[in-house]
């Protein structure tokens, strides 16, 4: 993993979000790096979503500096949303569309079609192992393979970051670590993971983690660090002694 | 380029619309259906009504008027009444729809004093019948008053004293096919389009739409453009059903009908859309369409029950219904055949209620992105 300045992909300064007297963030202040696994964690209400809906310029901030894949998120707002992928908790495809169908609505979405759009399709396919499902409704998928197929639809026009918002909710263990095996090779390969996440074993999978309480971000380490920090035996732990601090509940 | 990308989000939404049997089954054979139901009910309704005569003359002019309503084939005279207890009798025992009273001296009258009474009274606990049925005793009495008039002595007349007020636009035969047209196109463009722009909210895929390159304007385009498409082709399939099978004249303008009718869609898809803002799942949403749309479509627009029978408050709030509006804006062009000088208003009021919905909702949909 690669620290250097030139390697920042996400660039967040003094970052507020005010909903009129409400504070939903408060001064955040962090970098992503490129390759990254980086942890999004926090209660309900701690300002997460918030977070995220302002790094994929759906929101505007109230005031802070915020860069995303070099744009910035007040002025580029339509450059940033080319440049990232976005999966939420719901792994949303058409239900009653075919794989095949999915994968070359949402590339076409993103501008990509004819010669190319193929290929990257029957790539991704390939990828999934899904030759054979090409055809098949969503609706007659198993959960984890919705999962793994939203994911590689969500980088389709192959973005150097990509936002999962609480992607594992509902999926079985198993499931789950297949998912996150796809997040480290997606992460190996040069994508940088944005990730929130309510399940503390998967905070130990990232690289550095962010803790957010009331909308102010109590913690950014590696989870080796914060653990030793707090002398915690786990992240869980790390996250009870300093969520404990917090007052507001959605 | 972003030709191309509206394009590909078009056939997506035909696709869900294609593939989906209850969506087709509302657009394809629910108007069909409606039409010939509602055909098939409005034109057994008036025939062979039963009334009473109650004839204090009983001469041969007023035996004359009878037998001809009889032979009319609107009305069956199954009763005769003596007395004015009689008439209260009747209606209370529910075997008559319409009493007709001849004053005495009936014919003397008619003849000597050029004028005649005739009072027709009818049972208004069921008001769309009962002005339809006073309408064509009116009818039928008007026709007979001119024959006598050719066959001898001019200038004499009779007076209807009719306790319904005379409404020449109430021929129910005609009500229907615009009543069906408003209902479908409500029920395709208001209740489907927000049905399916709620199906994406609950799903989830609206999020990843609006975090995609395209733009807002070009979701909703692209969202409301197939359902705006259907309701156009069934605003013609009406059309066409209503012109050959039932008869329904096209006294006016087709363009300026088909202009009309668009502009109603427009209307009817900004309440989808203000619908859509407002709920979060597509139970809601459905249930806001019947509750907030239909019901007050069918009830207030002036389609089963006539505007002019209704207590003044339901007058009044039926001002602000706007199939009211493309009712009256449709009878106008097709029965009156009167052009745009006739319809302005009605065109303006659905244009500024269409802006006023979609202001509405851009309002609701920053809200809640804040």
């Amino acid at each position: 993993m690669a620290n250097s300045k030139n390697d920042i992909v996400i660039e967040v300064k003094d970052l507020v979000k005010r909903f009129g007297s409400f504070v939903a963030d408060d001064h955040l202040t962090f970098n992503v790096y490129k390759g990254e696994i980086f942890g999004f964690l926090g209660a309900n209400g701690a300002g997460k979503t918030t977070a995220i809906r302002m790094l994929c310029g759906l929101l505007q901030p109230t005031s802070g500096d915020v860069k995303v894949a070099g744009f910035d998120a007040y002025t580029q707002s339509n450059l940033i949303k080319a440049n990232i992928g976005y999966m939420s908790q719901k792994f949303s495809l058409y239900n009653d569309l075919s794989v095949w169908e999915n994968i070359r609505f949402f590339g076409g979405i993103y501008g990509l079609w004819g010669k190319e759009l193929k290929y990257r399709a029957d790539e991704l396919i390939n990828n999934l192992q899904m030759n054979d499902s090409r055809d098949v409704l969503i609706s007659s998928l198993p959960l984890g393979w919705r999962q793994r197929l939203s994911f590689a639809v969500s980088m389709i026009h192959k973005p150097p970051i990509v936002f999962l918002d609480e992607p594992t909710g509902g999926v079985d263990p198993i499931a789950r670590r297949q998912f996150w095996e796809m997040i480290n090779e997606v992460a190996a390969s040069g994508t940088t993971v944005f990730v929130t996440t309510h399940y503390m074993d998967e905070a130990e999978y990232c690289h550095r983690v962010a803790i957010l309480v009331d909308g102010k971000m109590v913690a950014l380490n590696t989870p080796a660090n914060l653990k030793k920090e707090y002398s915690a035996s786990s992240m869980n732990e790390v996250f009870i002694s300093l969520a404990r601090q917090g007052q507001r509940v959605e | 380029m972003v030709h191309n990308r509206f394009r590909d989000f078009l056939v997506k939404e035909f696709k869900h619309i294609i593939r989906d049997p209850r969506t087709l089954l509302i657009v394809i054979l629910m108007p069909v259906l409606q039409l010939i139901i509602f055909g098939y009910v409005v034109s057994n309704e008036i025939s062979d009504a039963r009334i009473a005569i109650y004839d204090k003359s009983n001469d041969y002019l007023s035996q004359k008027l009878t037998q001809k309503l009889a032979a009319s084939g609107y009305f069956l005279p199954v009763r005769n009444i003596k007395t004015d207890a009689e008439i209260d009798q009747a209606f209370k025992a529910g075997d008559v729809k319409l009493v007709i009273v001849y004053e005495p001296n009936f014919a003397e009258n008619f003849i000597r004093n050029n004028k005649a009474d005739v009072q027709i009274i009818t049972d208004a606990s069921e008001p769309n019948t009962a002005s339809i049925l006073a309408n064509y005793a009116q009818a039928v009495i008007t026709t007979f008053t001119n024959e006598q008039n050719n066959n001898g002595i001019s200038a004499n007349r009779l007076d209807i004293r009719s306790r319904m007020l005379y409404n020449e636009e109430l021929k129910a035969v005609y009500m229907f096919v615009p009543g069906t047209m408003v209902l479908i196109l409500m029920l395709i463009t208001a209740m489907m389009t927000s049905i399916s722009i709620t199906r994406e909210k609950e799903l989830g895929t609206m999020e990843i739409l609006l975090v995609s390159p395209l733009r807002p304007s070009q979701i909703i385009f692209g969202k409301v453009l197939p359902y705006v498409s259907l309701a156009f082709f069934n605003t013609i399939v009406i059309l066409l059903m209503g012109y050959t099978v039932f008869g329904l004249p096209l006294r006016g303008s087709l363009a300026l009908l088909l202009l009309v009718c668009f502009i109603f869609i427009l209307l009817a898809l900004s309440l989808g859309i203000l619908i859509s803002t407002l709920s979060k799942t597509q139970a809601i949403a459905m249930f806001m369409s019947m509750f907030a749309l239909m019901l007050p479509t069918i009830l207030l627009s002036g389609f089963i029950f006539p505007i002019e029978n209704m207590p003044k408050v339901l007058q009044w709030l039926s001002l602000a219904m706007p199939p009211r509006w493309f009712l009256s804006a449709l009878k106008t062009i097709m029965i009156k055949g009167e052009g745009f000088a006739y319809v302005w208003k009605e065109i303006a009021i659905m244009l500024g209620m269409t802006a006023f919905f979609l202001a509405l909702s851009v309002k609701k949909f920053k809200v809640r992105l804040e």
